[in-house]
């Protein structure tokens, strides 16, 4: 039996709470990230994303102390994102129970962090976090942004993946911005796209609106699967979306 | 349990230190995370954890003489558990990208490259305990959580009586390769019983009771 379809929620955090509504019922506290993390892990979560969007360098040290908290009372994978500029940051937040950590635009203004970060901690560590768009300036048809969206980049999203990989990139999270937010389901030609050129595992990210939006991601080629908003508003349950993942065929945990 | 086992993470700069003790709190132990020499040998349990590269692992393990506070433990009949590249290192050579380092070879054979098309092997795989497995007891259709691109791809090592023969537990990515070994008091696992929720606890106890 292969490895099974990782099913991730994922949570922005800033100043170690998090910021974006989460509507569980019974929650003493809707913005307190251990709560919520052993939430989502007894519905079945197979890993956890944060994404930290503190502003300031100040309220980022609450956040290495957040993620403390949560990987010392939940025990799946966790990964964290957002404000990763240098290796020492890298060490940081492994060192505060952090096992994945995601780089995005830092790596964009200097590559070489990715091979500086993959030298000393393992590619297994680093995780390339990519917001793909569709454009015709690329040879793919999609460019690398920064900025949410708002800046492309010159980057073909095809050519940035595979040298991240060579540089150390362990995994992939492709996050579409032109399926982010659709509710329309993901963009299966990105997906297939960067599973057939890359030899790490990758995470489909945007535009998950229903649980029959999933198992097309897989059978694209997703290696894992990540949504927030429909996690947070209980329009579904991870539970729902790795049953119809199951009755699709697919191996889940 | 009588009381409490008291265990010491080895904490010697390579890993996820602080999940594997919580983990062993969790699970009922009394845990130290401290690289004292002192301390590391009189533990009930040592469990090694190990994270990146397999020859930093190595350096960094050495540095703090982790290969004799094993070697002895071991000579005594002290239980030790390997985790991730902490099981790797116990195999006599690592190969990693080209470079070849000598591991403290507990055990013979080589952790090389798995034949996969996607590494790291990344996520929730089942295991084929073997009968008898002590770490496995009650947990053997049980996911857990791996993330590693290298692993011991054979076993060779002949025990002989009276000693136990060594309880394998074998997974797949590309093609088969060791998730786990029982040899007496060294025990390893390629997964991360400390990530693998209930399934992962419960192996923790499952040790934990078999600490003497």
């Amino acid at each position: 039996m292969p490895v099974a379809i990782r099913v991730i929620p994922c949570l922005d955090v800033a100043a170690g709470r998090v910021v974006k509504g989460v509507n569980f019922e019974n929650l003493r506290d809707a913005g307190d990230p251990v709560e919520l993390a052993a939430r989502y892990g007894e519905q079945g979560a197979d890993e956890l994303t944060f994404l930290d969007v503190t502003a300031t360098v100040d309220d980022r040290s609450t956040t290495y102390e957040m993620v403390q908290r949560v990987a010392e009372q939940v025990f799946i994978p966790l990964t964290v994102g957002g404000g990763v500029r240098s290796a020492e940051d890298v060490a940081r937040l492994l060192g505060h129970g952090a096992d994945k950590v995601g780089v995005n635009s830092a790596a964009i203004a200097r590559p070489a962090l990715l091979g500086e970060i993959a030298d000393r901690f393992g590619a297994q560590v680093l995780v390339l976090s990519l917001d793909v768009k569709r454009s015709e300036r690329t040879a793919s048809g999609f460019v690398v942004t920064t900025h949410g969206g708002r800046t492309e980049t010159d980057l073909d999203a095809l050519d940035w993946a595979r040298r991240a990989i060579e540089l150390g990139a362990g995994e992939l999270l492709v996050n579409s911005i032109d399926a982010d937010g659709t509710k329309r389901g993901f963009d299966l030609e990105l997906t297939a796209l960067m599973r057939e050129r890359s030899s790490v595992p990758v995470i489909a990210s945007g535009g998950a609106g229903a649980v029959e939006h999933f198992a097309p991601a897989v059978a694209a080629g997703a290696d894992a699967v990540l949504a927030a908003s429909v996690f947070h508003n209980g329009e579904m349950t991870i539970a729902e979306v790795k049953a119809a993942l199951a009755a699709d065929g697919r191996i889940v945990r | 349990m009588s009381r409490p086992r008291r265990v010491v993470v080895l904490d010697y700069g390579s890993g996820n230190v602080h999940s594997a003790a919580k983990a062993l709190e969790r699970a009922g132990a009394e845990v130290e995370l401290t690289a004292d020499r002192a301390a590391a040998l009189e533990a009930d349990g040592l469990l090694v954890p190990g994270v990146g590269a397999f020859d930093a692992v190595v350096s960094q393990l050495k540095a703090v003489r982790g290969d004799e506070i094993i070697d002895r433990r071991l000579a005594g009949g002290r239980h030790v558990l390997g985790i991730c590249v902490g099981m790797q290192v116990l195999f006599e050579r690592g190969v990693e990208r080209g470079t070849q380092t000598e591991g403290l070879g507990e055990w013979p054979g080589t952790v090389a490259e798995l034949p996969a098309e996607v590494l790291p092997h990344m996520g929730w795989n089942t295991v084929q305990p073997d009968e008898g497995s002590v770490l496995f007891d009650g947990i053997a259709d049980e996911r857990f959580y791996f993330v590693h691109s290298f692993a011991a791809q054979e076993w060779t090592l002949d025990v002989m009586p009276p000693f136990p023969k060594p309880r394998l537990t074998w997974a797949e990515h590309g093609g088969r390769f060791l998730a786990a070994v029982e040899n007496g008091p060294l025990s390893a696992t390629q997964f991360h019983p400390e990530k693998s929720a209930d399934a992962g606890i419960r192996l923790l106890s499952n040790w934990l009771r078999s600490l003497e």
